[in-house]
């Protein structure tokens, strides 16, 4: 049983404030853009910039491979998930409960057990979401297909198409651009995931961040968390405004 | 010749085509006439397989296609083309696109999931559009087009199947006078010229009339007046579409004879 006891709660609050304030930076203003090797600076602050960036873009790469592994995935498993297309019962069968089992254990166990499998690394990382991706995309993929219609469907299928056929000609260019969308906001979702894979040995800013954490290098943890998030909000920024475009303005 | 021998289908307790037997010999325009509910979409969507019959068999020249499974029952598909009331083209695609689904059965399997149309069949398909006054639309998405518009693609995609029967199921319920004359006129165009028989559900007694050389009329899935245009008076009009499901049942069939 969970408990949440009200005095527990209210000891620990400023406790939180407390550690926000231990891993504020201490900024002087005389000399904000000074070099690194001057106390209170920028530059002092994020210190490690360089380092930090890279191991950022390698944390975005694996986001983007890990979404695109995932969505593949999902798009094959889906034609057969989807109920209204007719795969056969034990097709429909496998791909659903594969789907479920996938989405139903997080990223951060299935890491736990590729880094044990492939060691400490990106790899793992990268498998482990692209596995979750696969699952949670999926489901959404099926449903997008279940709400296609059939009338595309009998077209194909009555001018002798086969069903593959008419997964590819009659039901995915009508259901792209959503698909598409899915994926772009699981790329978001995944940005985040794989920013603390590394937690686990799953490669990425995640190994970095925890390190600092746990050596208690307050200023550097607020460093980099603030990277992360300018770095989540610039991408969330872009992939919104190509999602919508893609849903608004069909071509 | 297409021949029907006790062909039934039912849908749990309804039975929606009750036991038809009927002959279709090549070349004719058959015009399928009955109320809704009668059973008319489901007859032709067994002939093309697309609903499975509970019972009798469909004949093609003699051959038995009831039962086709796999290649087969698509080699079978492809050879009596469909056409609906809805139009049925994928929305998102372009015309020509559209079209060429129609020739997805001649392709090997990965060239045609690839979308690599041979310049053969596109040609093809041009020249089916262009029969049917519309090569002009070939680029546009097939959604942006007017009704009588997008059944005449799909006429286009029935006819690069190279069909040996054209299936026909309401094609001009949801068009405006115009165009509901416009695609009737292409069917019987094809028919005429090419000689492939052309099975045709239609609500309008007046199109019926004008466009087929005979007439079968459906009452509560049985098939309840057989004969040319002529023989199709106001009384026997009044009576099959009167008809309620249980004097259908009761009813004896009237025949009247056609040369076939
Ligand atoms: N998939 C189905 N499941 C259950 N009943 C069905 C199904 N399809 C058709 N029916 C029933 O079978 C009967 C015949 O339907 P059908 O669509 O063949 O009639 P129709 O003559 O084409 O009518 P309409 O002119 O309205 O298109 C109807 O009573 C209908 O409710
Ligand atoms: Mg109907």
């Amino acid at each position: 049983m969970s408990e949440v006891r009200p005095a527990t709660l209210a000891a620990g609050l400023p406790r939180v404030g407390e550690y926000f304030g231990k891993i504020l930076p201490t900024l002087r203003w005389p000399v904000l853009f000074a070099g690194s090797e001057t106390e209170g600076s920028l530059a002092a602050w994020f210190y490690r910039l360089d380092s930090w960036a890279w191991l950022l873009f390698e944390t975005a790469n694996m986001a983007a491979l890990a979404t695109l592994m995932g969505a593949g995935a999902a798009l094959l498993l889906a034609f057969p998930a989807a109920r209204n297309l007719g795969a056969g019962m034990l097709a429909r069968q496998l791909a659903r409960r594969g789907l479920e089992a996938m989405r139903t254990v997080p990223e951060i166990v299935f890491a736990l057990i590729l880094v044990w499998a492939f060691g400490v690394g990106p790899l793992a990382g990268i498998l482990a979401i692209a596995l979750h991706t696969a699952g949670t995309l999926g489901k959404l993929f099926a449903e997008a297909i279940e709400n296609a219609g059939t009338g595309a469907w009998d077209g194909v299928r009555a001018a002798g198409g086969s069903w593959a056929q008419a997964c590819r000609f009659a039901v995915l260019p009508q259901v792209a651009p959503n698909l598409l969308s899915y994926a772009l906001l699981r790329f978001e979702i995944n940005l985040r995931a794989a920013s603390v894979i590394g937690f686990v040995g799953g490669g990425g800013i995640g190994e970095e961040l925890y390190t600092v954490i746990a050596q208690n290098y307050y200023e550097e943890i607020s460093a980099i968390v603030l990277l992360i998030l300018l770095c989540v909000a610039a991408i969330d920024l872009l992939s919104e405004r190509l999602r919508h475009r893609l849903i608004g303005a069909p071509r | 010749m297409l021949e029907l021998q006790g062909l039934t289908r039912r849908f749990g307790a309804a039975t929606a085509v009750d036991a038809v037997d009927l002959r279709v010999p090549e070349g004719q325009m058959l015009g399928i006439i009955g109320r809704s509910g009668a059973g008319k979409s489901t007859l032709l969507r067994m002939i093309n397989r697309l609903t499975e019959p509970s019972a009798g068999r469909i004949l093609h020249h003699g051959r038995d296609v009831t039962a086709l499974r796999g290649a087969a029952l698509r080699g079978w598909r492809t050879g009596c083309a469909m056409i609906f009331q809805q139009f049925n083209l994928v929305p998102r695609l372009d015309v020509l696109t559209n079209v060429l689904l129609g020739r997805l059965n001649h392709l090997p399997a990965w060239r045609s999931l690839s979308g690599a149309w041979p310049e053969a069949d596109r040609a093809m398909a041009l020249s089916a559009l262009e029969q049917l006054d519309i090569a002009g639309l070939a680029g546009q998405r097939a959604g942006s087009l007017s009704g009588g518009q997008q059944q005449r693609v799909a006429i286009a995609r029935a006819l690069v199947q190279e069909p040996a029967i054209i299936l026909a199921d309401e094609p001009v319920a949801s068009l405006d006078p115009r165009n509901a004359m416009l695609v009737m006129d292409a069917l019987a165009d094809i028919n005429r010229r090419y000689g492939i028989p052309v099975l045709v559900n239609i609500h309008s007694l007046d199109l019926a009339r004008s466009h087929c050389e005979r007439l079968v009329g459906l009452a509560a899935g049985r098939l309840v007046f057989d004969g040319p245009p002529e023989a199709l008076t106001e009384e026997a009009a009044r009576r099959l579409y009167g008809l309620e499901a249980a004097e259908a049942a009761a009813a004896p069939p009237q025949r009247v004879p056609v040369a076939a």
